[in-house]
């Protein structure tokens, strides 16, 4: 049978039936479909990219690494650990540096023997306290020997960074306890925990009890300055005559802890350890100063993993030290996960009950597109104008009132006049709002107006109708606008850094000490504690490790509110869904 | 009954300026002598409305009569849902709608202006033609009108819950799963659901839309049953589109087309002998 299009019409006219064109590659479509592959490949690398490159930057930072001790050229001799290594092709002038001008022939020569081409290694030589730096660069042709001696110990340091040496003697008191390499170390190790024990018990006095005694002085300070700007004379002597006694009590108190903590680190400074640093020098280490301490090229795997794991821990719940290049990060987790809840609280609500009155009680019209197209642009202000406003708004004049109204006492140091969790959380809160708004908005109008007939056929007012129906059929599109802002709220950084986040408050918001919860306190965020260790850390190389780490962290702390939020909506979602006709 | 419009139309279609397509309803509608016997729950009273400018329904009057299944016929587009969602005022919501006339709901006038349309609602019953369960447990479901009124009593809401659901013939089918979602069940499940609630609250008038339009015939066939044991403790007004549903479940039947009312008897009578052509073209299938 032929085709009907081919046949000739039988009293027809005209020439030949139009034949259609054959269906060419791009009316298929399938270029296109590649390039839709294409973009979601791109899209897909770049996200495996950026969270391998965190993941592997970030996960090596805390490995211990083996300890070199090199002899160089003029015979100085260098100890460090190889944090990396490149070539290079020095130049004249550099030997000339390098060797200085006594070497700079042999220098040249070995050089040359190596064909102008040199590795140098950074090594991590520490010891701050003597060397002034702690990096420094080996080219490998003035290196004469390089060795790695099974006795070297590295020592995490509260102060001064790390330390690299060699076991002399461990001393306690003017008693020398034990002497040479081995013995030595036998004999810090079975001192040092007692140590640290000593002196996590003197840290807790002078910052818990110590700082509720100075709260409780700060207290009675307080009172009698309300007292007197009160300007009741009588009152006044009879709260002065009452606190300077209270006053007493406790600097008897205060005196009690100082006089228990300086007994402390009387006993704690009478143990040492005498260590040999490359050059020769003896240098006594303070055992309670010592964080850890390991034989680097004596670990065995489950020495490093255990170490590993001790770092780890150190940087998740302890705080900061050695200007946050070194120690933890657990000030700034916690801010990040409370401001980020404060402002979950903030912004929902708001934002909910705004999203409501628009869909639900505003009259479609000029206004309502008007305030709907500036809700939409508020999305797109950049962030860092959200806090110049939170600033000047939220600060100097909310902030500012607070403090006249209920502080004044403790002006002109200002207690909500200045940048606080509080604040921070409210201006995120207002940058988020949006994004809250135009998903609430978009939930509500979702709901079938079949539920909501229903429930006015039920004899239901209005606002029964949206409490009871509405919202929660809405709810776990609501719960999507708060992921989406959560998510956002999280990782902003630029207007924290003018509304209350700060480089180092080991003062958490929410502690022991009534009323327990300081919103007003300014606070550490994990967003910009990476920024100042990118950028104002004074130890750079050391920092550089722990940018990958601190972003590795934040990623995660965002995924896990975020992966919390979204375990709400289904459970949410379950509990209105189930099967639909 | 006398339709105060009739003479304006008929002088307009003499004058030939047909106001209408509807010619047919030039002459008024056909109200059986058989109605005039029942006693009215609910009178509508030359009721029209407009949605915008387009007119929905022409000087509509009817008694809809106590304890007895009326149904709705007409083709589509008829204005049978209008005057249904009249009653209890549903199209309130909508911004373009204009009335006139009235309604009396046991003598007591909806469209007055002094009536709260709430408390007017909590009155009557509905069951839509999509079935439509609230996003909650079945139990929740069917006290709803009683949660809204601040019921708290468990005792209350107990007996009510199971009353209910005992009327709508499902209580054996979700005794056991009382708190579990309402959109959990099945369509024909979810909809004696929806039954169960409109008659929570007792109402004076059961008002239903097409309430098996979006079944399956074993799941009709259950609704329907249900309809027919409602008869009797309940004054039901049914839209349908289906005539064998209206011919099966309902005592009387009342013939729309474009907007008005054209005949209203005893569903035997208008089925099997109605006055009108029209209807008599509807009921045999000739159109619609």
């Amino acid at each position: 049978m032929k085709p009907a299009a081919t046949d000739k019409p039988a009293n027809s006219t005209s020439s030949r039936p139009r034949r259609r064109r054959a269906l060419s590659l791009f009316a298929i479509g399938e270029p296109w479909i590649w390039l839709t592959h294409a973009a979601l490949i791109l899209c897909v690398a770049m996200i495996v990219c950026l969270v391998a490159l965190v993941i592997y930057q970030g996960a090596q930072t805390f490995i211990p690494r083996p300890v070199a001790a090199m002899t160089l050229l003029d015979g100085t001799s260098v100890l460090g650990e190889v944090s990396r290594s490149e070539s290079h092709r020095p130049t004249e002038l550099a030997v000339r540096e390098q060797c200085g001008d006594a070497f700079f022939a042999e220098g040249t020569a070995r050089l040359g023997a190596l064909g102008g081409e040199s590795q140098r290694d950074l090594l991590r030589i520490g010891n701050y306290e003597i060397t002034g730096e702690h990096f420094r660069w080996i080219s490998s042709y003035i290196v004469r020997a390089e060795s790695r001696p099974a006795d070297v110990v590295v020592l995490e340091r509260m102060t001064w960074g790390r330390f690299y040496g060699t076991p002399k003697s461990f001393q306690i008191g003017e008693r020398t306890e034990a002497s040479g390499s081995d013995a030595a170390w036998k004999a810090f190790q079975s001192h040092h925990d007692a140590c640290r024990a000593r002196f996590e018990v003197r840290r807790r006095l002078e910052r818990v009890e110590l700082g509720a005694v100075n709260h409780a002085m700060e207290d009675a300070r307080r009172t009698v300055r309300r007292a007197e700007l009160a300007g009741d004379h009588d009152e006044l002597v009879r709260v002065k005559h009452e606190k300077s006694l209270r006053m007493l009590d406790l600097e008897s108190e205060a005196t009690a802890l100082r006089s228990r903590i300086t007994a402390i680190d009387k006993e704690n400074e009478s143990y040492v350890l005498m260590m040999v640093v490359a050059g020769g020098n003896e240098v006594p280490i303070k055992v309670a100063d010592v964080v850890r301490a390991y034989q680097p090229n004596r670990l065995s795997l489950a020495d490093k993993l255990s170490i590993l794991g001790s770092r780890w821990g150190e940087f998740l719940i302890d705080e900061p030290r050695e200007a946050n290049s070194e120690g933890g990060v657990w000030p700034a987790i916690f801010g990040t996960v409370v401001m980020t809840l404060l402002m979950s609280l903030a912004v929902v609500p708001i934002g909910v009950l705004a999203a409501l009155y628009l869909r639900e009680y505003a009259k479609a019209g000029a206004i309502t597109s008007a305030v709907r197209i500036a809700v939409n642009n508020l999305a797109g202000v950049p962030s860092i104008v959200f806090g110049v406003f939170g600033l000047g708004f939220f600060c100097y004049t909310v902030g500012a009132g607070i403090d006249t109204l209920f502080f004044p006492e403790k002006l002109p140091s200002p207690t909500f006049g200045t940048g606080g969790i509080l604040w921070s959380a409210l201006t995120l809160a207002l940058m988020t709002l949006p994004v809250v708004i135009v998903a609430t908005e978009e939930a509500l109008a979702a709901v079938p107006s079949s539920m909501r007939e229903g429930s006015y056929a039920c004899g239901a007012s209005k606002w029964q109708t949206i409490w009871r129906i509405v919202l929660p059929k809405a709810m776990p599109g609501i719960m999507t606008g708060t992921i989406l802002a959560m998510a956002r709220g999280a990782g902003e950084v630029a207007p924290l850094m003018l509304v209350g986040a700060v480089k180092l408050a080991p003062d958490l918001p929410i502690d022991g000490i009534f009323p327990y919860f300081h919103l007003e306190r300014s606070f550490m965020h994990l967003g910009f504690h990476v920024y100042d260790l990118g950028f104002q850390s004074p130890n750079s190389e050391a920092a550089k490790p722990m940018v990958y780490t601190t972003t590795l962290l934040l990623i995660v702390v965002i995924v896990t509110l975020n992966l919390a939020a979204i375990r709400i909506r289904t459970v949410l979602r379950r509990k209105f869904a189930g099967a639909q006709f | 009954m006398s339709n105060t419009n009739e003479p304006k139309t008929a002088m307009m279609a003499a004058v030939g300026l047909s106001p209408d397509p509807g010619a047919a309803a030039i002459r008024g509608p056909e109200i059986h002598a058989s109605l005039e016997r029942e006693e009215a729950v609910l009178e509508v009273d030359c009721f029209s409305l407009w949605y915008g400018t387009a007119r929905a329904l022409w000087d509509v009057s009817m008694r809809i009569p106590r304890g007895k299944v009326t149904a709705l016929i007409g083709p589509s587009g008829c204005g049978k849902s209008t005057l249904l969602r009249s009653v209890n005022r549903l199209n309130d919501l909508i911004d373009s709608v204009r009335i006139e006339g009235d309604m009396r709901l046991n003598g007591d006038s909806i469209y007055d202006r002094a009536v709260d349309v709430i408390e007017l609602r909590k009155r009557m019953g509905m069951v839509f033609q999509k079935s439509n369960p609230f996003p909650m447990s079945i139990y929740e479901n069917v006290v709803y009108s009683l949660r809204i009124d601040g019921v708290t009593d468990r005792r209350t809401l107990d007996e009510v819950c199971e009353r209910s659901l005992r009327g709508a013939a499902i209580w054996d089918e979700v005794k056991d799963r009382l708190h579990s979602s309402g959109l959990s069940l099945s369509g024909g499940q979810q909809q004696r659901l929806c039954i169960a609630r409109a008659i929570a609250a007792e109402p004076e008038v059961l008002l239903m839309d097409e309430p098996c339009s979006a079944l399956d015939p074993i799941a009709t066939g259950r609704v329907e049953d249900l309809i027919a044991d409602l008869k009797g403790s309940y004054t039901v007004l049914m839209v349908t589109h289906n005539m064998q549903q209206a011919s099966r479940t309902s005592d009387y039947t009342a013939f729309m087309y474009l907007g008005r009312l054209v005949e209203f008897g005893p569903t035997d009578d208008i089925f099997m002998r109605p006055h009108r052509k029209e209807t008599e073209d509807y009921v045999s299938g000739r159109f619609g």
